[in-house]
C-alpha cells in the first residue's frame, strides 16, 4: 500500500489484494551487494537453495553457458541475483563451493556503477 | 405465537443457536457457559442442526479456530465465561479490526483471584474496550432474543463487526424459566444466511487477511472500525423493528421502569435488574417515587438516549458487579459521562453489589433508594451493598 488512503476509502477489515509482495522492493534494505563472478560458477544451485528470499533466477539453456574452467554448463543455470529482493544477507557469498560471489559495500557498488 | 418451554438461560441460548443453525460452533467447556455447548452438541449428535463442531484444547483455539471459520465465509458461534474469556483475549480483541461478525454467549462469571465461579460482570467489564458490540439479557427470555438480534445486526454490511451476549452465570444460566421459543420457520427466515460478498475461501479473488499494518495504516482502520460502531444504533434499531413482527416486542437500548416521575432511579445490568424491579414495586406501593433503568445495549453506548432519559431524575444510583479498582466502575462511569452535559445534572453514587455471585436482594435495593432520597449521596465514593464490615 504505497499510496495513502483516507480511513473512509479503506475496504472492510484488514484485507489486501494477494501477492503484493512482488512489489514490495526491499532490496532498499541491502548494506552489502553479492557480486557475482560467472567465470569461476560451477552452477552447483547451492546459492539458489540457500537464498531466503528467492533473489537468485534461474533458467533452462540447452545450448550452456561458460562457467568455471571455461567449462559449458547445460541444463539450470543461474543467472545474477534480482537486486529488486536481495536483502545482502550473504548467505550465498558464505555458502558457495568456488567462493565466485563476493560481498562489497553498496555505495562501494554505486561508485564503481557511476564511473562506468 | 411461540411455544413455552421450560429451560434455563444456557438452554435457551443454545435454542438460538439452533434456529440460527451455523456454519461452525468451536468453543471450550468452562462453567457457567458448558450448559450452552452441551446442549447444542445435542442437537449436533442429532443431526437436528447442519453445524460442524470443532473441539479444541482451549479457549485461545476455540476463538481462533472461529475466526478461522468466520474469515472463510462461514457463520461461526462460539460461548465462554470468566477465565475462558480471559484466555482467548487477544483473539477476541483481533477479531473487530477483522471486521468478522461472530456472535458468541458470554456466561458471566468472577474473573480470578481469587477463584470462583460464580456471577459478577469482571469478565465482560475487561472487554469493553476491544470493539465488540455487548447486549446485556435479564433472563432467559432475554438471551434467546438478544442472540437472534445479535446475528442480524454483526452481520449487517454497515457494521460487520462481532457481538457478545452477556448473561449473569447460574442465576440465568442454570436457573429454569418459562421461555418463548418462536417458530422455527419464522425466525429462520429472519436471520437467514450469512453473505459469502467477502469470503477467505474465494479462489477467484484472492486475498490476504490480517496482515502486518504499520504506522502509515493503522490508524486509518482502527478509525474506520469506529465508524462500523457508530452504525449499530440505527442497524440496532431496523433489526429489532423486523425481530418484533415475529416476537411483538420491542428491542430498545435500554429498558426504563416507572421512571417518568421518579425522585430516584437505579440503574443495573443483566439480572438484578428483575430483583430492582420488584424493589421499585415494593418501594411504589408505599408511595415512593423511584424508577429503574436497565442498560440493555452496552457497547456501542447510547449516551444521547440515555442522557435524555435521564434527564428529569434528581438522584441517581448506579450498581455495578464488578469493579475498575482505583477508578469508578464502569457502568457508573458511562452514566456519570452520560449525564455530564445535561444543564441540570443529576446527583449520582456508585455502589458495588454481588462480586463473586453474592445475592442481591429486595430489600437491600430498597435501602438504595431510601438513601438516593434521603439525599446523603457521595459521588465521589462507592460504596457496597452486602459487604461485611
Amino acid at each position: 500500500m504505497s499510496e495513502r488512503k483516507a480511513w473512509q476509502e479503506l475496504g472492510l477489515g484488514v484485507e489486501l489484494p494477494a501477492a503484493t509482495s512482488l512489489g514490495y522492493k526491499t532490496g532498499g534494505w541491502r548494506v552489502l551487494r553479492p557480486v557475482w563472478n560467472a567465470s569461476e560458477c560451477t552452477h552447483c544451485m547451492i546459492c539458489v537453495g540457500y537464498c531466503p528470499d528467492m533473489a537468485i533466477p534461474v533458467r533452462q539453456t540447452d545450448e550452456g553457458v561458460p562457467g568455471k574452467g571455461g567449462r559449458v554448463f547445460k541444463g539450470v543455470v543461474r543467472l545474477d541475483s534480482n537486486l529488486d529482493y536481495c536483502k545482502g544477507c550473504g548467505i550465498c557469498a558464505h555458502e558457495c563451493p568456488t567462493k565466485c560471489i563476493s560481498m562489497i559495500r553498496e555505495e562501494e557498488a554505486e561508485q564503481a556503477a557511476c564511473k562506468l | 405465537m411461540g411455544v413455552k418451554k421450560a429451560i434455563t438461560g444456557a438452554q435457551a441460548a443454545a435454542e438460538a443457536m439452533r434456529q440460527i443453525n451455523p456454519d461452525v460452533v468451536v468453543a471450550y467447556p468452562i462453567t457457567p457457559q458448558t450448559p450452552i455447548v452441551e446442549q447444542f452438541a445435542e442437537y449436533v449428535a442429532d443431526g437436528i442442526v447442519d453445524t460442524e463442531m470443532v473441539p479444541v484444547e482451549s479457549e485461545h483455539s476455540a476463538m481462533s479456530a472461529t475466526v478461522g471459520a468466520e474469515a472463510a465465509g462461514a457463520r461461526a458461534m462460539s460461548a465462554t465465561s470468566s477465565q475462558g474469556l480471559a484466555l482467548m483475549w487477544e483473539i477476541v480483541a483481533a477479531t473487530p479490526g477483522l471486521r468478522l461478525p461472530i456472535v458468541m454467549s458470554l456466561v458471566n462469571r468472577a474473573l480470578s483471584a481469587p477463584i470462583n465461579i460464580h456471577c459478577d460482570h469482571s469478565d465482560v467489564m475487561g472487554v469493553t474496550t476491544v470493539g465488540w458490540i455487548q447486549i446485556f439479557s435479564e433472563n432467559a427470555q432475554e438471551v434467546y432474543e438478544n442472540l437472534l438480534l445479535a446475528i442480524r445486526v454483526a452481520e449487517d454490511p454497515r457494521v460487520q463487526l462481532p457481538a457478545m451476549v452477556n448473561q449473569d452465570g447460574f442465576i440465568t444460566s442454570h436457573a429454569v424459566e418459562p421461555v418463548e421459543i418462536f417458530d422455527d420457520a419464522l425466525v429462520r427466515k429472519f436471520v437467514g444466511v450469512r453473505s459469502l460478498d467477502r469470503a477467505l475461501l474465494d479462489v477467484e479473488h484472492p486475498k490476504s487477511v490480517g496482515p502486518l499494518v504499520l504506522p502509515d495504516y493503522y490508524f486509518e482502520f482502527k478509525r474506520a472500525q469506529e465508524e462500523a460502531m457508530s452504525k449499530v444504533f440505527e442497524v440496532y434499531r431496523e433489526v429489532g423493528t423486523e425481530l418484533s413482527a415475529i416476537t411483538g416486542k420491542q428491542y430498545p437500548f435500554f429498558e426504563t421502569y416507572r421512571t417518568d416521575d421518579a425522585e430516584a432511579v437505579v440503574v443495573v445490568l443483566n439480572s438484578a435488574a428483575g430483583t430492582a424491579k420488584a424493589a421499585v414495586d415494593a418501594m411504589r406501593a408505599q408511595g415512593k417515587k423511584v424508577g429503574m433503568l436497565k442498560p440493555i445495549l452496552f457497547r456501542p453506548f447510547p449516551y444521547a438516549e440515555i442522557r435524555d432519559a435521564l434527564k428529569d431524575a434528581p438522584v441517581i444510583g448506579v450498581l455495578d458487579r464488578s469493579m475498575d479498582f482505583g477508578a469508578y466502575a464502569p457502568v457508573y462511569t458511562e452514566f456519570r459521562n452520560a449525564l455530564w452535559e445535561l444543564d441540570k445534572r443529576p446527583a449520582m453514587q456508585s455502589y458495588i453489589y454481588g462480586l463473586g455471585g453474592r445475592d442481591i436482594m429486595t430489600t437491600e435495593i430498597e435501602a438504595v433508594f431510601e438513601e438516593l432520597l434521603s439525599g446523603k449521596v457521595d459521588p465521589e465514593h462507592q460504596r457496597y451493598i452486602g459487604l461485611r464490615g
